[in-house]
């Protein structure tokens, strides 16, 4: 499962930095999603996941370093861009518009469109529905196109961030958090979906900072630590437990040495080295 | 695409119509403030049938509710995006400057009106560039151009006033304040402009935008939504509809003066949020707006027409506002999760 794909890389950021306000949330982080490949990006709170995210959707823009899309440098990325390139992102509940109606939410900002500018209702509503009945499991008659996002679930919430986002057909489809605020059922219906988007041929980056959760469906997680790559970790050469002691060790150094783990067993210092590949 | 979120529950529940539920949860406060509205005519009815069974006070309706109407109908749509915008009384003047300079140079007059549109036009780029630009929160930059334009419309004037008296033979002037089958042109205006505005808001994409930057800038800004291209122009449009209103104001009593704008400031606002427009933004209506002008612009000459004694006009002003607002609080929060 590690060896996954073709060898191309979708998606390549070469020694990306990026800092807000003079603070440094990310610091020469180098990342490579193969196709076909689940890659689990796992970080505590403020290790910088969500703006690697963001660079990578077109939010923000980096202060240096190169973004390659199938290998090939992309300047001057934003979000339009990023789209056209086949990267979708699901943001859970922090990208849907409350007060707006189902087909609203999935077509924001690239609504179906008559000369004009002037809005094809009637198509936007039809594939809503369509989608509603077949990808998101929405059977309650109560809720139509035109029902406000105010009266779903936290689950039917992610299944309709995750359905705009496949709407779309995106090539490499990034999931922030998607588990958060999720039953134990509605999870399970997720990680099945994660699956289903490997089994389909494409890429994905699965961010949490729940190992547990990425566990199970990546093929490899990148550790993300205080805006640096703490390390670098296929799921074929390490078990759970393996992993969850790499963690705490990282989280209390903020780096580790995989192979000097395997030798020694011993506790590396904090001196940013990476991971093996 | 892939089906693979179904595997759960299985069965497919046929998707009936419209339920009366979703029904309720659309309409409910368009429909409140439908009927308060109907219910306030009754009662001026009753009380003042005089008044109020006679065709001349809606004529007079007709002409004086649209220039605030017409402004509370872009300003909507600036709510719905979340801002707001203070400075369009003085748009309503410094619009009519533009009017009197390309008036008196060229005799022209309909270049004169559209002169002002784009004077109008242009302040509402000002307002665009300080809230969008600079990132200054519209109720401040707006209470800031407010005075500024106020203030350059004297400067420029000399603080004069101007009579429009020779305008009245113009093309304009029948397109802008004539009749129309006998309805005043300002009233046909003004159902175009809500028609145009219920199009904008709610069949175009710079509606789609509007709304989903009001309801959440930060998904706005995920969804790669143009936010400060969409702002402004919402901004450009409320300077066109206040200038184009001062215009037609000027034009009506034939003269112009620096401070032809005063006073329409919170009939335009409370229209909006009488009609039941979110004051945090995302949700709007343009019926509501168009309703509630015409609430506003009926109290209180349906108060004096009850022969109420004066001084009570605020207090009753108030009361009926308030309640306006109340209905829509409470139907909102019934009908709506």
């Amino acid at each position: 499962m590690g060896e996954r794909g073709d060898g191309r890389a979708p998606i390549e950021l070469r020694h990306i930095h990026k800092s807000f306000g003079g603070v440094r949330v990310l610091e020469d982080v180098s990342l490579r999603l193969s196709s076909g490949e689940v890659l689990g990006l796992l970080g505590d709170n403020g290790a910088g996941k969500s703006t690697l995210i963001k660079i990578i959707t077109g939010v923000h823009r980096p202060d240096g370093g190169t973004i390659l899309f199938d290998g090939k440098e992309v300047r001057g990325l934003n979000v339009d861009k990023a789209r056209a390139l086949g990267v979708e992102a699901v943001y859970q509940e922090r990208a849907l518009a409350e007060q707006l109606s189902l087909w609203r939410n999935i077509f924001m900002g690239r609504p179906i469109t008559r000369p004009l500018g002037f809005l094809d209702v009637r198509e936007m509503r039809r594939i809503t529905s369509e989608l509603m009945g077949e990808s998101m499991g929405f059977t309650s008659a109560a809720l139509t196109p035109e029902t406000r996002v105010t009266g779903l679930s936290g689950g039917e919430r992610q299944g309709l961030a995750i359905v705009r986002a496949l709407h779309f057909e995106a090539d490499i489809i990034i999931l922030d958090e998607p588990t958060m605020g999720l039953s134990l059922k509605e999870t399970d219906k997720l990680v099945h979906f994660v699956k289903g988007i490997r089994t389909a041929g494409k890429s994905s980056i699965f961010i949490d900072h729940n190992i547990f959760h990425v566990y199970s469906v990546a093929d490899r997680i990148v550790v993300l630590d205080r805006g640096r790559i703490a390390g670098d970790f296929p799921t074929t050469r390490y078990s759970l437990e393996e992993l969850t002691e790499i963690m705490r060790e990282v989280a209390a150094t903020g780096s580790f040495k995989p192979e000097r783990h395997r030798a020694t067993e011993a506790a590396s210092e904090a001196d940013g080295a990476e991971g093996a590949s | 695409m892939s089906s693979t979120m179904e595997d759960v529950e299985p069965a497919v529940a046929p998707r009936r119509r419209r339920t009366l539920r979703s029904f309720g949860t659309t309409w409910a406060s368009q429909i409140g403030i439908t009927v308060a509205f109907v219910l306030l005519w009754l009662v001026f009815i009753v009380k003042a049938p005089n008044t109020f069974l006679d065709t001349r006070i809606y004529v007079s309706f007709a002409q004086t509710t649209p220039y605030f109407a017409l402004i509370a109908l872009t300003l909507t749509m600036v709510i719905v995006s979340g801002d707001i915008d203070l400075s369009f009384p003085s748009i309503m003047a410094l619009g009519m400057v533009g009017f009197i300079a390309v008036e008196r140079t060229t005799g022209n007059v309909e270049l004169a009106v559209l002169a002002a549109i784009g004077v109008g036009a242009l302040a509402g780029l000002l307002n665009g560039f300080f809230v969008t630009v600079m990132g200054i929160p519209a109720l401040v930059v707006t209470i800031g151009t407010q005075f500024l334009f106020h203030g350059l419309t004297l400067v420029l004037v000399n603080g004069r006033s101007f009579a429009l008296v020779e305008a009245r033979d113009s093309t304009a002037y029948g397109l802008l304040v004539g009749r129309f089958v006998g309805i005043p042109m300002q009233f046909v205006w003004l159902v175009l402009a809500a028609i145009g505005t219920w199009l904008l808001l709610y069949r175009h994409r710079v509606g789609l935008n509007a709304h989903v930057i009001g309801d959440n800038p930060q998904a706005a800004q995920l969804m790669g939504i143009p936010i400060r291209r969409t702002r402004t122009l919402l901004f450009v449009l409320t300077g066109m509809a206040a200038a184009f209103a001062g215009v037609m104001n000027s034009l009506q009593v034939s003269n112009f003066y620096p401070a032809v704008g005063s006073g329409y400031l919170l009939p335009a606002l409370a229209s909006v949020f009488v009609g039941g427009t979110s004051v945090f933004g995302g949700r709007g209506t343009v019926w509501g707006t168009f309703i509630g002008a015409f609430m506003i612009g009926a109290i209180r000459a349906g108060i004096v027409a009850m022969r109420i004694a004066d001084f009570y006009v605020d207090l009753i002003y108030g009361a009926i506002v308030l309640i306006a607002i109340s209905i829509h609080a409470v139907l909102q929060r019934r009908f709506e999760r």
